[in-house]
């Protein structure tokens, strides 16, 4: 009997073994905790790309994706144990979906050779190849994402922001002060008064702020906020009459979490992104046709074309086509790490691209060098409609201020190889 | 008037506001502090938990549907009803009522006599339950919230203010609806707790197990009533801070808030629950209005608790709570 056993498990090993996995990549993922809601769309369409392509297309080259899916918690240690864990299963990039968690990744994958994308968050300076050589945060970065909103103001203030009021509410924690550096720059540069309004960790609490805001009255509202800071800052400002037109959020106070709670006051706020919103895109038919009508899909299948899903979708995408032009540029199909981190440097997203994939428009088209992890700062204003219940992009992407941005992001990347004793330069 | 003063009377107004919020969680761990000893470190997601529990019941959702489609293969989420606030609520409480009978069933009727360190741990096991319990029966999304109590502005306020002062005060109805409920829940609570005879058990439980069983309290009785009670408390502070925020899974850290107003009225004092919630919310916004600017803002969090530790080194047992005295 026992013998039967041991056959069995061997013969079923050996059947299955020219279906196993040969790309493997990792999703740093939480569905638990404080913050799932927000997770779990990201996590989706992260997972339901990579399984779109195993489907449609018989994964990579050739080559089948294995996804790793680690739960963290969106807790720091959880997801350093995560990296631990799954490091040593040939993981080919690690998406951290945390600034915590990618601070403790830094000097870890850069050691084990292994690349990283944070992609909207994480190390703005890491944007710096020559410092952070296996460090990735393309598109768009905070800075870019502050700058950009930056200018959205000047475009409808016909260019001019002098005299004008600009209130930064942020969370109070690393991630909530990366604009500050780059909105002085800003309001140096263009004559605005910008004051500081920091919030505490959870954000459950903001009376102070709004009243501060009602009293100070200023003509436009940037906010950099987490969970349920974002719902609890636009029920405030729908409470004082803010108008929802001036309150400008990031990326990540920018999903449909975010709003619907304030219902139809919340119409007209504006968010910050860097890639498009909506299901209004070919992919999504192949996602329906493959991935949830096959009942393969990672979730309900009811987060597809939120603004979350989007970004973990548009994510999985910039690593499936990272991971094909190392294979292009390695003539190998079973590529390692290192050779990951190589198609990286060399990515290539062009209009073209994006539109044979199925994402016409859905992204910027952008080019990543040694010199430059972080693309060209591309980054686009969209805006909610509560009747409709939806987000569209009201502004084309737009190029941040690089004049403001580039000597901020020599001097920190410079900072960091100086404490850490690296040589800047390309291999 | 100068401004300054007349903004600070309108963050003064806000600051009791909020104060009401804040002891209308700390009610909770009162009033199970009082009649078992027991520091319920599980009170804020008692809220998170009621909270989910109304939204899902109002608006039909099947509890457990996610893991009901992965077991059966089936595709159900809804029933398809929408509910009153007032169904929402009873079936809640029913609700609430049947989980503390649980609670105690399960976890506490085999913890009596033990240290209190040993029951607080306990509850910090049904905390974390309760959280994955909550997630698999409703699920993780935020949920809106309307119960249909007002939100914004008070126009008469503002407009009198501003007839007074040429600056009209903000200050949110449901901060208003807040306090009311607050003021009716304390009311009952006292009444209930010096004129009935459960009440009257419930005190006599808290003064010393022993000698209320030896008189015929049941002690199964009277905790279930008083984590019922909790519960309902639990779901009040779940719906006004549900309905601020959405109702999300970062309800369970409005405990954090109740922390420091215990540590100032006391643990075994309903009153004390409500002056520390208000002298925590005034001082909080006042020192963030006055001082926040100087040291760059931010300052509500800690400076709560900073308000309640000076208390403590005057008053150990906080404003309202018992004195404790121990004989050698």
């Amino acid at each position: 009997m026992k013998r039967t056993l041991i056959t069995a498990a061997v013969a079923g090993i050996m059947a299955a073994a020219p279906a196993m996995a040969e790309l493997t990549f990792t999703a740093l993922s939480y569905r638990t905790g404080p913050y799932a809601a927000n997770g779990i769309p990201f996590a989706d369409g992260y997972q339901d790309y990579f399984t779109l392509l195993n489907e449609r297309d018989g994964g990579i080259g050739g080559e089948m994706v294995n996804l790793l899916e680690c739960e963290t918690g969106y807790n720091t240690e959880k997801g350093v144990e995560c990296y631990e864990s799954t490091k040593g299963e040939g993981a080919l990039v690690y998406q951290p979906l945390s600034t915590g968690i990618t601070y403790q990744l830094i000097p870890k994958a850069t050691a084990d050779g292994i690349p990283v994308h944070s992609m909207g968050y994480g190390r703005t300076s890491a944007k710096n190849g020559e410092v952070f050589r296996n460090i990735f945060n393309y598109p768009a970065n905070y800075w870019d994402g502050a700058s950009v909103g930056i200018k959205h103001l000047l475009d409808i203030n016909g260019g001019d922001l002098s005299g004008k009021k600009v209130a930064l509410v942020y969370h109070n924690s690393a991630y909530g002060k990366e604009p500050i550096r780059t909105l002085e720059e800003a309001a140096k540069k263009h004559g605005f008064e910008l004051s500081l309004l920091p919030v505490d960790h959870p954000g459950q609490e903001q009376k102070s702020q709004w009243l501060q805001i009602r009293r100070d009255r200023p003509d436009y509202v940037l906010m950099w906020g987490w969970g349920v800071m974002n719902q609890v800052a636009i029920q405030e400002a729908v409470n004082i009459r803010f108008p929802m037109e001036n309150f400008i959020g990031v990326w990540w106070s920018g999903s449909e979490n975010d709003v619907l709670p304030a219902g139809e006051k919340a119409h007209g706020y504006k968010a910050l992104t860097f890639h498009n919103v909506g299901d209004d895109f070919p992919v999504f038919d192949d996602i329906q046709k493959y991935v949830v009508d096959g009942g393969k899909a990672a979730g309900a299948g009811d987060q597809i074309g939120t603004a979350l899903y989007n970004r973990g979708l548009y994510a999985a995408m910039l690593a499936a086509e990272a991971a094909k032009t190392a294979q292009g540029i390695h003539g190998v199909s079973d590529i390692t790490p290192a050779q990951m981190r190589d198609g990286m440097e060399n990515l290539v997203i062009t209009e073209e691209k994006m539109a044979s994939l199925g994402l016409p428009g859905f992204g910027p088209s952008f080019n990543v060098s040694c010199q430059n992890h972080g693309g060209d700062g591309m980054v686009a204003v969209s805006q909610w409609d509560a009747n409709a219940g939806k987000w569209s992009l009201i502004t084309d992407f737009v190029q941040s201020d690089q004049d403001i941005l580039n000597p901020l992001i020599d001097e920190d990347s410079a900072s960091f190889a100086a404490e850490n004793n690296i040589t800047p330069g390309c291999n | 008037m100068p401004d300054q003063l007349i903004f600070g009377m309108e963050v003064f107004l806000n600051g009791l506001m909020a104060g009401v919020l804040y002891a209308l969680v700390a009610l909770g761990f009162v009033l199970i502090y009082k009649a078992s000893g027991i520091f319920n470190y599980a009170q804020g997601v008692m809220a998170l938990f009621a909270a989910m529990t109304l939204v899902g019941v109002m608006e039909g959702q099947v509890p457990f549907s996610h893991l009901i489609n992965a077991v059966l293969g089936t595709d159900v989420h809804h029933f398809g009803w929408h509910l009153p606030a007032l169904i929402g609520i009873l079936t809640t409480m029913a609700v609430m009522v049947g989980l503390a009978w649980l609670v105690q069933k399960i976890i506490f009727k085999h913890l009596v006599g033990q240290e209190p360190i040993i029951l607080f741990m306990a509850t910090i096991g049904l905390a974390y339950f309760m959280e994955g319990l909550g997630d698999m029966m409703w699920g993780a999304d935020i949920k809106k919230l309307d119960v249909g109590l007002p939100q914004g502005i008070n126009i008469w306020i503002d407009e009198t203010t501003y007839g007074i002062f040429g600056y009209g005060f903000f200050i949110d109805n449901l901060d208003i609806v807040a306090t009311i409920i607050a003021a009716i829940l304390v009311a009952i609570l006292v009444a209930f707790s010096q004129y009935t005879k459960q009440g009257r058990a419930m005190r006599a439980v808290a003064d010393d197990h022993q000698a209320a069983l030896s008189v015929g309290v049941s002690l199964n009785f009277i905790w279930v009533m008083v984590w019922s009670v909790a519960g309902f408390v639990a779901l009040v502070a779940g719906i006004m801070w549900g309905t601020k925020s959405g109702v999300q899974f970062s309800l369970s850290l409005i405990a954090l808030k109740a922390l420091p107003v215990l540590m100032l009225g006391g643990f075994t004092s309903i009153p004390g629950a409500i002056v520390g919630g208000l002298i925590i919310g005034v001082g909080e916004k006042l020192f963030e209005f006055a001082v926040g600017p100087l040291i760059g803002g931010a300052t509500e969090n800690w400076f709560a608790y900073v308000l309640a530790l000076i208390f403590l080194v005057f008053r150990p047992q906080g404003l309202f709570g018992d004195k404790i005295i121990e004989r050698v």
